[in-house]
């Protein structure tokens, strides 16, 4: 433990920088740095997260604007190179948008901003982010988010199955998988995936707020130990 | 110098919860004929450059690469000439 380096990349907008920050350093040691988003150079990290938030007002597109910064060339070119990237609830909507995951967000289903806790059913555990949990297994998470319905087409949602790259599904806590435990009106309630070689990881709802017992949840933090020694 | 509009739409092929909530209010404040509705989104772009051809060719380029996300939207353009300013 202690030496898997990270690093939070720091949009205009981004709110969950801190808490990502805080359960990387404090609950997981890792050795983190924050990195604002003008910065080309990205330290050599192991792990980069695009955290949570409003970047750039969600202008144009959610992810949109941010995916042009100069700090997403320098994720881009990490994430080539196979190393990990996690993207959570904008930071996965920036991944999205940048092509490094497929698929797009569309406005919630209720077009409500949706704030709750929801149980997320482990779809896929072999991956660096999920490998600690177990398949099935249903986790407490919450989500916070009013574009969180997360469409792909047909093609590409038959090659996620086909290649088991869908991470989690919203579900009850016994982990059925059904509409009524749909928070958004997401595609086969996919809460969050991988890319082809499973070093980049997007997901809607927010680990890092479910990491300690002092925030009353830490399902979270499985996510969190599944990278330690990556 | 052209001015270009561009309208953008959710594709058919994805739903467009926003539509369908103002389309049911059509219909509630008594529009039956409102049959279908999509909710898009409108650009009023104004470029630099006396070719049309080029103009257009440039425009499409900010269309595929910032504009529109082509997963989701698709899009119309029209164009006209403006007078540059003096």
């Amino acid at each position: 433990m202690g030496s898997m380096k990270a690093a939070v990349i720091v949009f205009p907008g981004s709110n969950c920088d801190t808490d990502c920050f805080n359960v990387l350093k404090d609950v997981m040691r890792m050795d983190v740095s924050f990195v604002w988003h003008k910065e080309r150079a990205l330290p050599k990290v192991d792990l980069v997260i695009l955290p949570g938030g409003f970047s750039y007002g969600d202008y144009l597109r959610t992810g949109a604007v941010a995916r042009f910064s100069p700090a997403m060339e320098s994720v881009i070119k990490h994430a080539g190179e196979g190393r990990l990237v996690l993207g959570i609830c904008n930071g996965f909507q920036i991944l999205l948008e940048s092509g490094l995951l497929p698929g797009a967000m569309l406005r919630n289903e209720s077009l409500s901003f949706v704030c709750e806790h929801v149980w997320l059913r482990v779809e896929e555990t072999a991956s660096v982010f999920t490998r600690n949990l177990k398949k099935g297994e249903t986790i407490c998470v919450p989500i916070a988010h009013g574009e969180g319905n997360y469409f792909c087409d047909d093609d590409t949602l038959k090659r996620l199955k086909d290649e088991s790259r869908i991470a989690f599904r919203y579900a009850s806590k016994s982990g059925q998988v059904t509409r009524d435990f749909n928070p958004n009106g997401s595609r086969e309630n996919i809460a969050g995936i991988f890319n082809e070689k499973r070093n980049i990881l997007g997901m809607m709802p927010h680990p890092e707020r479910a990491s300690e017992p002092v925030l009353g949840l830490d399902h979270g933090r499985k996510i969190f130990e599944s990278l330690i020694g990556a | 110098m052209y001015k270009a509009t561009i309208n953008v739409t959710l594709k058919k092929s994805v739903l467009d919860p926003q539509g369908q909530t103002v389309l049911h209010a059509l219909s509630t404040l008594g529009f039956k004929e409102a049959k279908d509705l999509r909710v898009g989104k409108f650009f009023e772009l104004t470029v630099d450059e006396a070719d049309k051809t080029r103009a257009e060719a440039r425009i499409r380029e900010m269309c595929d690469k910032l504009l529109i996300n082509p997963v989701i939207e698709e899009y119309s353009l029209t164009m006209r000439e403006e007078k540059a300013a003096r």
